[in-house]
């Protein structure tokens, strides 16, 4: 029996790395996830034939599980799926943090035996990884669906006082390891690792949110992996390894994440507004536009009046792309998602490299709701905060439409040059409300 | 023969390395439904979950917290491959449009 589980674990593993490596194009990807089910499931059946006990509670944890997890699926509109991923991380690292914690008690009886050198370290780190992902994970959620202020909360000493806290942390968990059969402590490194856990994310704003859900999407894994190591199940290893290097994408945000609060700049500078039946006619002549979306897009909810946007140039023969920052939105990907939830074709959203060279010969960019992601500072002005992020260039472009409410500043605080260029003009209101105005512009303007 | 410890860092190493470059072929296009299919696979703590609760020798302790365990991790697990198929379900290509 045991050696069956076995063979059905290799499968499982085998199957999470199949169901990466379909993630790499939307042709087969949906492949991918089913391959991910086929593992999952496996991995649970498997576990299940070779242990017989307490199934009552196995299987109404299970049923409950799932009765929440299917609702959750279904309801959740596309907009705050940056908030249900974050709740997800805080479900799985939960999991792993109370595994840890069951498994530390129940074998610390045997400690002599049992609990020695590595599988203490293993224990020590899931346990750690595993509660300050919950918390932090809860925090990003809180911040994400606004329920927190999502702007960076920061004070006197923080850095200091993280790391000390984080410092007596890991002093106590290294004493656990040393002396496993002080139970006393184990509570008290639980409890620092939740604090830790709301520490981390406390300093960091919305707008920096896409890293920080990739970190911790990261962690989950890492601790899944840890307790892969206390238990000796090698299944546990593959499938935390497959989650944990996906924080590689973290490296594709560059300089992104050390954006500190600035002064905002109080100087009036001119700028030019236009009304709506103005962009419309200029979006009529053009023949590419070049739309550069951003949070604001999802705030609005404007991805369906963008669609028909894109669909009314269309029919006039107006090329229409999509330029994709890697962190606008809220998560890595955001807008992707958004844009194909509303029927954009996705060989029209085109990535940050892809198109920033082709800025210079689009006729018309206009800027839905993103800010600092078009600031020409990032390239040009080395005091600014955001110097040397990559930005999409769309100050080269030949005309420079934004959608925003007002000229305030952007979550980091920063003005942006843009605004104030001779070929930019500023239409003020709401994504949703501009773009439906336009449209109604749109057909005067072709019997003009 | 190795012992479980070296094993398990030669699983480590490797999964860790397959991870890498299988995550850096990924299409940019599809970073959310990556982070919440990664997110369900890193639920697999409901294996570790099961076995605490299923011990012979399992406590009241180890009862209630594999008991919460296993349901936050199949809530995950749930959720996470269901939404990432429905975000996936939206990516169309041109060409399939009427």
């Amino acid at each position: 029996m045991g050696s069956l589980v076995n063979y059905i674990y290799i499968l499982s593993g085998a199957l999470f790395v199949l169901s990466l490596k379909w993630m790499n194009s939307p042709v087969t990807a949906r492949r991918g996830v089913f391959a991910g089910e086929a593992g999952m499931l496996m991995a649970i059946a498997g576990t299940l034939i070779g242990h017989h006990a307490n199934w009552e509670w196995i299987l109404a944890a299970l049923f409950i599980g799932t009765a929440v997890g299917v609702p959750i699926a279904y309801i959740m509109p596309m907009t705050a799926v940056p908030q249900r991923t974050a709740m997800s991380h805080a479900c799985g690292a939960l999991a792993a943090a109370l595994v840890g914690t069951a498994e530390y008690y129940q074998r610390q009886p045997h400690a002599d035996t049992e609990l020695v050198g590595f599988t203490m370290v293993a224990l020590v780190i899931e346990t750690l990884l595993g509660f300050l992902t919950f918390t932090g994970s809860l925090m990003a959620m809180g911040k994400l669906q606004e329920i927190l202020p999502s702007r960076p909360l920061v004070y006197k000493n923080q850095n200091a006082i993280n790391f000390v806290l984080f410092a007596i942390a890991i002093g106590l968990g290294v004493r656990v390891i040393l002396v496993p059969t002080d139970t006393w402590i184990f509570p008290i490194f639980a409890g620092l690792s939740l604090v830790f856990g709301v520490l981390l994310i406390l300093p960091i704003g919305g707008a920096d949110m896409p890293p920080v859900i990739a970190l911790l999407n990261s962690y989950a894994g890492l601790s899944a992996c840890a307790m892969g190591f206390a238990l000796d199940n090698k299944l546990l290893v593959i499938a935390g390894a497959l989650d944990g290097s996906s924080g590689l994408i973290l490296l594709l945000f560059g300089a992104f994440g050390q954006i500190q609060t600035a002064k905002g700049k109080t100087e009036q500078r001119p700028y030019r507004s236009a009304s709506a039946e103005e962009a419309a006619s200029i979006l009529e002549a053009a023949s590419s536009v070049i739309i550069v979306p951003g949070y604001g897009l999802a705030v609005a909810q404007a991805q369906h009046k963008i669609r028909d946007l894109f669909d009314s140039l269309g029919k006039r023969g107006v090329d229409v792309k999509f330029a994709i920052h890697p962190v606008a939105g809220r998560m890595p990907g955001h807008m992707n998602v958004l844009l194909a939830e509303a029927d954009i074709p996705y060989d029209r959203l085109i990535e940050m490299d892809d198109i920033n060279g082709e800025f210079p010969q689009c006729d018309v960019a206009l800027v839905i709701g993103a800010n600092d992601v078009t600031n020409p500072a990032a390239r040009t002005d080395k005091s600014s905060p955001i110097f040397g992020m990559p930005i999409l260039d769309v100050d080269k472009a030949h005309t420079v439409m934004v959608i925003k409410r007002s000229m305030n500043p952007g979550f980091a605080g920063i003005d942006n040059d843009l605004y104030y260029m001779d070929k930019t003009l500023m239409l003020f209101g709401d994504a949703k409300a501009f773009v439906s105005e336009i449209l109604k512009e749109l057909p005067a303007a072709v019997r003009a | 023969m190795p012992s479980n410890l070296e094993m398990g860092l030669y699983v480590f190493m490797l999964a860790t390395f397959v991870g890498l470059e299988v995550i850096r072929r990924v299409s940019p296009l599809l970073h959310t439904p990556l982070m919440s299919l990664t997110n369900a696979i890193s639920a697999i703590s409901v294996v570790g979950a099961i076995l605490i609760i299923s011990n012979e020798e399992a406590t009241n302790l180890s009862k209630v917290l594999g008991f919460v365990a296993i349901t936050a991790a199949t809530t995950n697990i749930v959720s996470g491959f269901l939404i990432t198929d429905r975000m996936l379900k939206m990516f169309k290509r041109r060409e399939e449009k009427k």
